[in-house]
């Protein structure tokens, strides 16, 4: 059997109050989760404006996930819940434009729960790794396309 | 002293932007009076070797509109840029790509296809299709390459202004060639309209709520529009809040909400993106299935949100079947 060696690029937001610290957790546990997710650090899950999950498609990038605090717990007040409603009219969105909805992700990961980070960020790799490329640029590079 | 020449040309649009000149009334007189039109496909004679045949760097000016989708077009847009001082785009379709943008939603084969068999008013039993050499008694004829992905004008060529709009309104044509022949530009890249949103300069805006909720989203023809109020607040989506003013708001005046032909400010990068954030801050529900239900009412997000600007977006077009 053929085995899958994609390495998939991932874009992952993460709010500071939260998943950031949790990431932090993880990695100060030693806990083992794919290298394959870039982590950007944002102020809040209700700061990533859908246009940065756009650029981040068209530089490359094979999934994006926005990671916020569990509802109710917003830093904010609701950040988490504005994050929440931009994210299920952008995944309407892409799938118009061909994108799989799998390559977009909302979750809620605390700062206490680097185990919780490890097995989402473990759970998108292999969704995305099966997947494959999205390769926008296949159709955006060609001069004459 | 010789006049400023002066070009225009059309690519992949309706001619509303020939109409637009037009619509300059007395005033395309003093247009006229002040410089030397050498080539405008739809009013005058003039031939492609006569552009040819032009030194590099003679006509001051070609306003280009329409966006581009055949290889005959991109060939001609190269052309003018080499003749010309200043080339602006003219209209949503070469700024933005525009309404012909939209089969970016599609290839090439699946556009031909709906023009040739599957429309409803083709009437096609041989099966012809256009292509781009036919022999035909012996000799053979040629069409065009019709490209997968429609272009703007500056995916194509350098651009030195743009003026928005679908069409172009007269105001912003009179300013911009006034700015041309007086010498008065601002910087290379501007668009030629003020760098405002249209709720900025919309009248509805003073009887907006402080904090605007919708529940469901409909279309225009589903509801009785109230001729004062926000299209926002009576749950119809409008593209004032990502949309550059300017237009002199024919839409919202005859009760029809923007639909964003004058493309973004120069703060916005991506037009449907930015109202992706913008409608959903205004659904009145925190519940999953509630938002979920309340984004089931949009009958077709890229299609709307992008209606004039999908080629001009961070991902220019629907993602190509490898």
């Amino acid at each position: 059997m053929e085995t899958n060696t994609f390495e998939p690029k991932i874009v992952g937001f993460l709010c500071r109050w939260c998943t950031y610290q949790g990431a932090d957790l993880a990695g100060t546990s030693r806990m083992e989760y794919p290298p394959n997710l870039i982590p950007v650090r944002v102020m809040c899950s209700g700061r990533v404006d859908p246009s940065f999950v756009m650029q981040a498609y068209s530089e490359g990038a094979d999934a994006v996930v926005i990671f916020g605090c569990h509802l109710g717990d917003c830093h904010y007040q609701e950040g988490n819940y504005k994050a929440m409603r931009r994210y299920h009219l952008l995944k309407k969105m892409i799938e118009e434009l061909g994108i799989e909805p799998q390559r977009l992700q909302l979750e809620w990961v605390s700062a206490s729960e680097g185990e919780r980070y490890q097995k989402e960020v473990s759970r998108i790799f292999s969704e995305v790794r099966e997947l494959g490329p999205l390769d926008l640029n296949n159709g955006k590079a060609q001069s004459n396309g | 002293m010789d006049k400023p020449k002066v070009a225009f040309y059309w690519c992949a649009s309706c001619g509303g932007c020939e109409e637009a000149v037009v619509d300059l009334n007395e005033d395309i007189l003093k247009v006229v009076e002040a410089v030397d039109i050498v080539f405008w496909p739809v009013a005058l004679d003039f031939k492609k070797k006569d552009v040819e045949a032009m030194p590099d760097g003679s006509i001051a000016v070609s306003f280009i509109n329409g966006a581009i989708r055949l290889s005959e077009q991109e060939y001609m847009v190269n052309l003018l840029r080499k003749k010309s001082g200043l080339v602006v785009a003219f209209g949503s379709c070469a700024h933005l790509g525009g309404i012909p943008g939209l089969s970016n939603f599609y290839d090439a084969k699946l556009s031909l296809e709906r023009a040739y068999r599957l429309s409803p008013s083709t009437d096609n039993p041989d099966n012809i299709f256009p292509s781009e050499e036919t022999k035909i008694n012996g000799s053979t004829l040629e069409l065009p390459k019709f490209y997968d992905t429609v272009k703007t004008l500056d995916q194509v060529i350098d651009v030195d202004y743009y003026l928005p709009g679908c069409s172009v309104p007269a105001d912003l044509i009179m300013n911009a060639v006034t700015a041309i022949l007086e010498g008065k530009l601002p910087p290379k890249g501007t668009v030629l309209a003020p760098d405002k949103i249209l709720c900025d300069t919309c009248k509805r805006n003073e009887t907006k709520p402080e904090k605007m909720e919708v529940n469901e989203i409909k279309r225009p023809y589903e509801v009785m529009l109230d001729p004062e109020k926000c299209f926002l607040e009576q749950g119809v989506i409008c593209l004032g809040p990502v949309t550059r003013s300017g237009c002199g708001e024919r839409c919202i005046e005859a009760n029809m909400p923007c639909r964003g032909c004058f493309g973004p400010t120069s703060k916005i990068r991506d037009q449907g993106a930015k109202l992706v954030s913008s409608l959903a801050s205004i659904f009145n529900t925190n519940d999953e299935k509630e938002i979920q239900e309340i984004v089931d009412t949009i009958a077709d997000p890229a299609g709307t949100f992008y209606r004039f600007s999908l080629p001009d977006s961070l991902l220019r077009r629907r993602r190509l079947e490898v």
